[in-house]
């Protein structure tokens, strides 16, 4: 039988291999609706979402730089060795051998402690936009748990380099550990595989930021978009005043809303490199298990945690205090309120003004207190038989609650709040505080973890603000 | 009574009827398999990871150090062994006292400073005396010690476990 030269004429294998990829004849039709663009956003989207100062495009500006991290810290697996004797020295090697290797580990180093800033002023955005009731509720724990894997990621990364910065400030903050009543010291050799530092934790910290962390983050990071398009995308402010519409004002994905991430996005990453290329990763000397470095500190994102360190119990500074806060965070979104105000930054007038108050309260009381504790209280000399606990612990604490709670008696007073303006004008003071403290770690402590200048820190530790990154 | 609405309810909609029974025990049965599948996966993952000891080598941090004769180390002197992780005091009256250089804070090493007679750990500013007791917070404890015996007059220090105490006194101190 002749073959059929007559028939309509069939594609050719390359030209199979490259028709296969739109799969049907009705995805081919479609093919915009089948890219994979609109698994991540919906074909249109209320216009008013797309305004910059509704979102900042902080949620976005973490995903690129998570993005630039698994790029980069996939190129730095290839030269580094996670083992105490040869760990430093890959560094060195990375750095002076390695063609570009300085820029990737910068680029590594720079993009992780941005991502840490850009998620922490996502979560704010959401917060003071109302962007957690209803349907969103459970979307913000999952952004919670993230924030925690990239604080996770963050610090097994810290450890890596094996040079004085990172080895003590894993010890400090390991030594925190310890303080966790009955699960603490089995804890703390469980996270550093002994009694010491040594090779097993170096291990255990570069399994945790190579492969656990980051298939964790893999997961749970989809989820969380998935979960903003099933609440029919990000939180949208209300009409403007006087105006009814039926049906607000919808724009189509492509092209508004992908350019504009795409310019976010290169804006980010040119940003990143400016950094990179204009400033060093810290590396100090390899670690000496025999000598601590004067001051030894924690990660910056974590000073704010040393700093309660000095002014409170262990077990109220690293257990009840942090449980506490986390515990806040989590409630946030299920805690009864009267009026629910979504899209709005900060609420209403009334809610800007008792923000306002509330940070200027906890700026302005913190560094007060910090200096009176360190100067002038000294409960465990003025109280010898009472134990530590008591005098160290709940003694500070008690004026600190009574401060907050004479501060929310009078801001009822004085501003009738509504349940949830009060909410958010407690979580600024906290907030604030929390920053400030960590502000005086980083900044205001020097020599013996004494406060002191940020000009009479020295020369020397000038430039650790954010020491022994990647 | 109840059993027969559900019952009816089953046949007017199956899918919404809770499962009863038969059906119910052994959903209930499949949870319980899970469950234990997921605790037994839990307690392997867990016992896997648990921290091991290492085998010290000899003379090496963990295992049992000779750190010399009673004579080599004069009355009020303090002596770092860098192998072992130790201070050896000898103090005035000639007792013996092993302290680890970790301090009780977080774990920084401490330093000797011999014209004041301190440890000074330079993380957090605690200081100690030269029996490892606490004279400045924010330390919560004294130093913790390591068990000395004496052989004929030479001094043996075993790292393998640090003694933690909550006040720092004489008879703490091994006399020759």
């Amino acid at each position: 039988m002749p073959k059929a030269e007559h028939a309509p004429q069939r594609p050719g294998l390359i030209r199979r291999f490259i028709d296969s990829y739109g799969q049907s004849d009705r995805e081919k039709k479609h093919s915009r609706r089948g890219s994979l663009v609109f698994h991540l956003h919906p074909p249109t989207l209320p216009e008013r979402t797309l305004r910059l100062t509704l979102t900042w495009g902080l949620g976005g500006m973490g995903l690129v730089l998570f993005l630039l991290l698994a790029l980069s810290g996939t190129l730095l697996l290839f030269v580094y060795e996670p083992f105490p004797g040869s760990a430093y020295i890959s560094i060195h090697t990375l750095q002076d051998d390695v063609l570009f290797g300085r820029l990737v580990r910068n680029i590594h180093h720079w993009s992780a402690n941005l991502l840490v800033v850009v998620a922490l002023l996502h979560l704010l955005r959401v917060f003071f936009t109302g962007g957690f009731h209803d349907r969103r509720r459970f979307n913000w724990l999952i952004g919670l748990g993230l924030f925690g894997l990239v604080l996770a990621a963050n610090f097994t990364g810290y450890l890596l380099p094996w040079d004085q910065l990172s080895y003590w400030a894993i010890t400090i903050c390991t030594g925190m550990i310890e303080y966790v009543p009955w699960l603490g010291p089995g804890l703390q050799t469980w996270v550093r595989g002994g009694a010491e530092i040594g090779p097993r934790t170096l291990l255990i910290f570069f399994t945790m930021h190579t492969a656990l962390i980051p298939v964790l983050l893999v997961t749970a990071m989809p989820f969380h978009f998935w979960r903003v398009r099933k609440a029919g995308g990000v939180v949208a402010p209300p009409p403007p005043e006087g105006v009814a519409e039926e049906r607000p004002p919808r724009a189509p994905s492509v092209p508004d809303l992908v350019l504009r991430e795409l310019v976010a996005g290169l804006a980010l990453i040119a940003l990143v490199l400016v950094l990179a290329v204009a400033f060093n990763a810290p590396l100090a000397g390899e670690a000496n298990p025999g000598m601590s470095p004067d001051p030894a500190k924690a990660p910056w994102y974590f000073l704010g945690l040393q700093e309660l360190l000095f002014h409170f119990h262990p077990f109220f500074a690293v257990v009840l205090i942090p449980l506490a806060l986390i515990a806040g965070l989590v409630l946030l979104p299920y805690l009864r309120y009267d009026t629910i105000t979504a899209g709005t930054w900060f609420i209403s007038e009334t809610g800007r003004r008792t923000a306002l108050v509330a940070a200027i309260a906890a700026l302005a009381a913190t560094p007060l207190a910090v200096v009176l504790d360190e100067k002038l209280l000294r409960f465990s000399v003025w109280l010898p038989g009472v134990p530590a606990v008591l005098s160290e612990g709940l003694l500070p604490a008690v004026p600190a609650l009574l401060a907050v709670a004479g501060f929310r008696f009078w801001l009822n007073r004085r501003y009738q709040p509504t349940r949830e303006e009060l909410v958010q004008a407690l979580f600024v003071l906290l907030l604030v505080v929390l920053v400030v403290l960590t502000i005086t770690g980083i900044w205001f402590r020097g020599s013996g973890m004494a406060l002191c200048w940020p000009w009479e820190r020295g020369a020397v530790h000038g430039l650790t603000i954010f020491a022994g990154g990647p | 009574m109840a059993d027969a609405r559900k019952k009816m309810n089953r046949d007017a909609e199956p899918a919404a009827a809770a499962p009863s029974g038969r059906r119910g025990f052994l959903r209930t049965l499949w949870i319980g398999l899970g469950v234990v599948a997921a605790v037994e996966a839990v307690a392997l993952a867990v016992a896997f990871l648990r921290p091991w000891k290492p085998k010290p080598g000899a003379d090496a941090f963990g295992g049992v150090i000779t750190a010399g004769p009673v004579d080599r180390f004069e009355p009020g002197s303090v002596t770092p062994f860098r192998r072992g992780q130790f201070y050896l005091v000898r103090l005035e009256d000639g007792g013996f006292l092993a302290l680890s250089r970790k301090c009780t804070h977080l774990g920084c090493t401490v330093n000797w400073r011999a014209d004041e007679q301190q440890f000074v750990c330079p993380c957090h500013a605690s200081v100690f005396d030269a029996t490892g007791g606490v004279l400045t917070a924010p330390a919560p404890r004294p130093l913790d010690t390591y068990e000395i015996s004496i052989e004929n007059r030479t001094i043996m220090v075993d790292t393998a476990t640090p003694v933690r105490r909550d006040t720092s006194d004489n008879a703490q101190v091994t006399r020759v």
